[in-house]
């Protein structure tokens, strides 16, 4: 393959360092030297994360989490514009401003759908195993040049503004790293395991409606501890799902999947440990309430999940 | 039933929720959640560390979709992008902010069902156009927004984003989890075409959509009672404006 999903590494890196940087120059951050020394650490992540002994990835992410845990990452003053002048360009530029917005997803699209066409001498263009990551990063590197163009900057100015963000995300922005990695920790250990030793053990399955219920919300709590849905189906359908529901009372595996994986989604939306999904917006968008996203979902996750235990419990024998 | 199960490392299960319970700061609760399941565990000092480690390597393009789009988004952003889109929107007279998310809702769910995910995301969708739109058609109806409106609005957007992308894109054959499924299933003894999975969950995508788009019929109502209520109780304060 041509672009592989390591050059991204090597550009977010180099996107990080340049805001580690920036940041130790900003005399406006009262928290410069740790909140640099934060990002850093992790821009070094990115560059030469695969080179260095796992070891000292794990001590510095240990570092990172102390910075982060201690209030060491702080934000400074940038060069905002004054709002007549949002108004001004804003006009000026129109819906072209929507332009290089749009391209990024549209070009992520057409890289994915079209991933098989786009080879060079038989070698493909995009990483086969990680298209939609490269589509992403191509579509950005193309836009980023489009915006340039169109607003008369500098891509220095850019990486500025990448930072202004970056800076108004904080420490939320390394949160779903650390929880995937903490999801990989809890499979090691055998949290998973443990879990579903405890449900089988101490609930009695004996009657077909507290199975499916058993199954659709165990799905959905797994989902609130792991944070992700993919954890939790190997367990509570390993578990439950194919001893009990297939086993027992011959349920449609096809329906108990579909039907388990979705009740594993609502405990998703339920979840600070789904921090890509729920915690990251609320700093993107700069809520004062870091839960205020998954308020936001808690009722329809809820009725659903009442919805899925009988869809699964009526749809089983089909 | 043999109990040869270890059922120390529950106890990161009961670490997690205490910190966030707790709140304290997230990063600190991860990294102590991961020490102290890893201690329960047995593991020796060293690979803890190394666990850790190999974690974080593993998961480098989580990141990824959040960050790459950051200068983009932050140059338009420093060109009024927001300002635009609230304009543009209030322009549209029939435009609510919860017929607009129903809107959204739809096409994000049929997009993802056809495997189109990435036209979408909190970064490059909901920050820059969606959440301005639903601001801005409000703006558009009853004048300036007070904080907690705004905040609510941007919260129901990032939420209605979720719901729309996670109960579309199971219903898309090639997706991972579908292939998580069945693989697993396989392993199990069971053998399933993966179109009945993508299939069967029609059903629950359907019930998601009428949920939370009725649930966003409401929200139009609930801003408006919101918005007067607000405005009872500091009338000068709106005429200030």
């Amino acid at each position: 393959m041509i672009l592989n999903v390591t050059y991204l590494y090597y550009l977010v890196g180099f996107v990080l360092a340049v805001t580690a940087v920036m940041t130790v120059r900003d005399a406006s951050n009262p928290k410069r030297y740790t909140s640099a020394l934060f990002w850093g650490i992790y821009a070094l992540i990115f560059l030469v994360g695969d080179r260095l002994p796992v070891r000292v990835v794990g001590g510095a992410a240990v570092i990172m989490a102390l910075v982060a845990g201690f209030g060491g990452v702080g934000f400074g003053k940038h060069g905002g514009r004054k709002p007549e002048d949002y108004v001004a360009s804003a006009k000026r530029l129109g819906n072209k401003l929507f332009v290089p917005a749009l391209m990024i997803p549209v070009i992520t699209m057409l890289g994915t759908v079209f991933s098989k066409q786009l080879s060079i001498a038989g070698v493909p263009l995009l990483d086969p195993k990680n298209v939609t990551f490269v589509a992403l990063g191509v579509g950005c590197v193309i836009s980023l040049a489009v915006a340039c163009w169109l607003t008369r900057e500098t891509p220095v100015q850019g990486m500025r503004e990448s930072r202004r963000l970056t800076d108004s995300l904080g420490w939320a922005l390394v949160l779903p790293q650390m929880l995937g990695m903490l999801g990989l920790v809890f499979a090691d250990a055998g949290v998973g395991k443990a879990v579903a030793h405890v449900t089988t053990t101490y609930i009695n399955m004996d009657g077909r409606f507290v199975a499916v219920a058993v199954y659709v919300i165990g799905m959905a709590l797994f989902t609130i501890i792991m944070g992700n849905g993919f954890a939790a189906f190997p367990v509570m359908t390993g578990g439950v799902g194919v001893p009990v529901l297939v086993g027992m009372y011959h349920a449609n595996p096809a329906v108990m999947a579909a039907v388990g994986m979705l009740s594993g989604y609502c405990g998703t939306l339920l979840t600070p440990m789904a921090a890509n999904f729920n915690i990251v917006p609320a700093a993107l968008l700069e809520l004062p309430d870091k839960n205020a996203v998954i308020r936001a979902q808690v009722p329809t996750s809820l009725i659903l999940l009442v919805v899925n235990v009988f869809l699964l419990y009526f749809l089983m024998y089909l | 039933m043999p109990t040869d199960v270890n059922l120390w490392p529950l106890i990161g299960v009961a670490i997690i929720i205490a910190g966030f319970i707790l709140r304290f700061n997230p990063m600190l609760v991860v990294v102590v959640t991961a020490i102290g399941t890893a201690v329960a565990a047995g593991f020796p000092f060293e690979k803890i560390l190394d666990s850790i480690g190999t974690g974080i390597i593993k998961t480098r393009n989580l990141p990824l979709i959040i960050l790459l789009p950051l200068a983009v988004i932050g140059l338009l952003e420093r060109h009024g992008l927001r300002q635009h889109a609230q304009n543009w929107i209030g322009r549209i007279k029939s435009a609510t902010a919860g017929r607009l998310l129903i809107v959204y809702l739809l096409a994000r769910q049929l997009t993802a069902a056809v495997g189109l995910t990435s036209l979408g995301g909190h970064p490059q969708m909901v920050r820059p156009l969606l959440a301005p739109m639903t601001e801005g058609a409000t703006e558009a109806r009853f004048g300036k927004l007070s904080e907690r409106i705004r905040n609510k609005l941007r919260a129901f957007s990032a939420a209605t984003d979720n719901v729309g992308l996670f109960f579309g894109e199971d219903m898309f054959v090639a997706f991972g989890a579908i292939a998580l499924m069945t693989t697993f299933l396989h392993e199990a003894g069971i053998d399933l075409e993966p179109i009945h999975v993508a299939l069967w969950g029609i059903p629950t995508a359907i019930c998601a959509f009428v949920i939370h788009a009725v649930r966003l019929y409401r929200l139009d109502g609930a801003i408006k009672r919101e918005i007067e209520a607000e405005k009872k109780a500091a009338p000068s304060e709106a005429k200030g404006e």
